[in-house]
């Protein structure tokens, strides 16, 4: 197990390295001249060229890399150009309200989708199958700033139990925060329900039609039990990759949902920066989220080696 | 990142079906062609009627082949925009700004007085082209590179792994938005940034492929004569993963339209006036939010949700018809690829 933890975590210098790089990359594409942005149109190129040679601009690209590089594993991403703040102290303010959206969402996903997937499995081809089927089919359909903006119309202008938008932190206000919480968190947990529960019914249908599944209820087994105890396990593997990849696909709905919500988190801050040219913020937190991502990537290889005794973490594959 | 136990465990079950199934599919042809010689002398060609009948039975077997249907009419209105449209989409009138829907302006109109409805079918041009065009350019610059990493082996394959893996260690999204935003916004810009989040997705696909058919004995046989290797690439290799890749990328379309509507909604797609569904949401946003004209949303909302629908419906309908792997089978496979966009 260590054995394993510690070679993936060997392996993932590299790509580290080279997500590094790309994000660099990609961010020094960005048309305009950052100095220029900075000091606004009146500005003289004398004082362009100045603040240009300040900001390390003027240096060749790969130094600016390799110093960026050097820097940024000290836990310097440098400083914002609009906010007046060090990049790393603007990512950090806004974590926690990402990570409440992202994490509750993800944990609403699941447990929503384990038991309707079980659900719709063992009532294969009924209305009750049937129904779960098409609901699920227009939770991956619809987009979720559709989803963001219709719920908002219905479920706090219309009728108004829920704010439609705006953010209270919990420690001020725990009852407000859950408010604040319910719209965001439908919306970005919907479509993701609606993936995992297909996934947990296809793969349910695969584990029931095996063996020792047909043994288990020969011996008198209850159904109950041989769902959840006997068949469930195997067919969360499956499900276990895709929350992994759904990390992903949260981290960039919050961007969305925190632009519909007005909610002050990380994927506001990314909209905001790229639509100011702050790149340096831009820079961080793209970085931030591909290296979080890898996290998660890496926390559900080792729980495969938890759901899975079949797989050993520890042998050379 | 895949883990690495499962992977090479999937390799092996792979391996194993290519197995049976090559050999199988061989014998199937040359039974086929035996039959269907002398048949087509005898029987006269199917009739227009035969034809619409089997049609009409496939798609009573398959409801979900109706989206087929709906695709070909959201094809033609995109081709046919400037014919079916009721209005000019740019053209705008200040006094009838912001009316709900009527029998003048079925759909309603903008905020600058705009007929909602052309606007609707002027922006399938924008979300059909994209979304085809960052596939296309995707899954080839993807299939390119499993292809070459996968048929070479050594040194090339392991750099483009560790490329393919630097990109997929992005939450997809955030990388386009990175990519639109470094190049500037602007529809030519968003497919090369929805292309770009699409590569590894085509050159894991296509290496994987890559490594079962090269191992194949007609590829050997290939090379044994001295065969050139673009020649194997091209003759040999890539027409026998064509399919897999053709299925994903059927599959993958509704997401790059989803993708594209998401960037033109956050103002880094399609700039105004184009009409474009994403944007066209953006617009109605106060409007909804301010309660004062919430049916603005109604049209490019409803647009983008059927689009998406029909391509899921269809592209998973095609597959089980087209893949002998999973025709009859429970589509967990497809689910996986899904859920990775």
């Amino acid at each position: 197990m260590v054995n394993f933890l510690v070679r993936r975590l060997l392996f993932m210098i590299p790509v580290a390295l080279l997500v590094s790089f790309v994000t660099f990359m990609i961010i020094h594409l960005i048309p305009g001249d950052p100095a220029r942005v900075l000091l606004g149109e009146s500005a003289t190129p004398q004082t362009v060229a100045a603040l240009r040679h300040q900001l390390g601009l003027d240096k060749p690209l790969l130094t600016q890399y390799v110093l960026w590089l050097g820097q940024a594993l000290h836990g310097n991403l440098g400083q914002s150009i609009q906010l007046q703040q060090p990049v790393t102290q603007a990512i950090l303010q806004r974590l926690p309200v990402t990570a409440e959206l992202g994490i509750i969402s993800l944990v609403v996903s699941v447990a929503l989708a384990i038991p309707l997937g079980v659900l719709a499995a063992g009532t294969r081809n009924t209305p009750i199958d049937w129904l779960i089927n098409v609901l699920s089919l227009i939770g991956t359909s619809i987009p979720n700033f559709v989803l963001g903006l219709l719920l908002i119309l219905f479920l706090a202008v219309v009728i108004r139990p829920f704010p439609p938008g705006g953010y209270v932190p919990f420690t001020q206000d725990p009852l407000a925060n859950l408010r604040d919480l319910v719209l965001p968190v439908i919306t970005l947990a919907a479509g993701a329900v609606a993936g995992n529960l297909r996934q947990v019914r296809a793969s349910m249908i695969e584990v029931l039609s095996q063996d020792y599944i047909r043994t288990a209820r020969a011996k008198g087994l209850r159904r109950g039990r041989v769902y959840f105890v006997h068949a469930l396990r195997n067919a969360l593997l499956p499900l276990l990759t895709i929350v992994g990849l759904q990390a992903g696909a949260i981290l960039g709905g919050a961007v969305i949902i925190e632009s519909i919500f007005l909610w002050p988190g990380v994927g506001l801050l990314a909209i905001q920066s790229i639509l100011s040219k702050d790149y340096p913020v831009v820079q961080g937190v793209v970085l931030l989220s591909a290296l979080s991502y890898m996290l998660v990537n890496l926390l559900v290889d080792v729980g495969y080696g938890a759901l899975d005794p079949r797989i050993s973490l520890g042998q050379s594959q | 990142m895949a883990p690495q136990p499962s992977e090479s465990q999937r390799e092996a079950e792979s391996l194993q079906h290519m197995g049976e199934i090559a050999p199988a599919a061989e014998v199937g042809e040359k039974v086929g062609e035996k039959v269907a010689i002398p048949d087509e002398g005898e029987r006269s060609h199917p009739t227009f009627a035969t034809r619409a009948r089997s049609a009409l039975r496939a798609v009573w077997a398959d409801p979900r082949l109706i989206c087929g249907a709906v695709l070909v009419a959201l094809l033609l209105m995109a081709i046919f925009a400037p014919w079916i449209a009721p209005y000019p989409p740019l053209k705008y009138h200040p006094t009838i700004a912001a009316r709900p829907p009527s029998l003048a302006h079925w759909l309603g109109t903008d905020a600058l007085g705009r007929d909602q409805l052309s606007r609707v079918i002027y922006g399938a041009r924008i979300s059909l082209s994209v979304g085809a065009g960052a596939i296309v350019l995707g899954g080839l610059v993807g299939a390119f590179l499993g292809i070459l990493g996968g048929y070479a082996r050594g040194w090339v394959d392991q750099i483009i792994t560790i490329v393919v893996d630097a990109l997929l260690a992005f939450p997809s999204l955030i990388l386009a938005l990175a990519i639109a935003a470094a190049l500037g916004s602007g529809i030519t810009n968003v497919v090369i940034a929805l292309a770009v989040v699409r590569i590894p997705l085509y050159a894991r696909l296509a290496r994987g492929q890559t490594l079962q058919v090269r191992a194949l004995d007609y590829v050997t046989a290939a090379r044994a004569v001295g065969t050139p290797a673009w020649r194997i690439l091209l003759r040999h290799i890539f027409p026998n993963i064509f399919s897999p890749l053709l299925v994903q990328a059927t599959l993958s379309i509704s997401f790059a339209i989803l993708d594209e509507s998401v960037l033109s909604f956050l103002g880094l797609g399609a700039q105004p006036p184009t009409p474009e569904w994403g944007t066209m949401i953006s617009d109605a946003q106060p409007y909804l939010t301010g309660a004062t004209a919430p049916w603005m949303i109604l049209g490019p909302a409803l647009a983008i949700t059927i689009t998406v629908l029909c391509l899921n419906l269809f592209g998973d309908a095609m597959r089980d018809r087209l893949d002998p792997r999973t025709a009859g089978k429970v589509d967990s496979a497809s689910l996986a690829s899904g859920a990775q966009e």
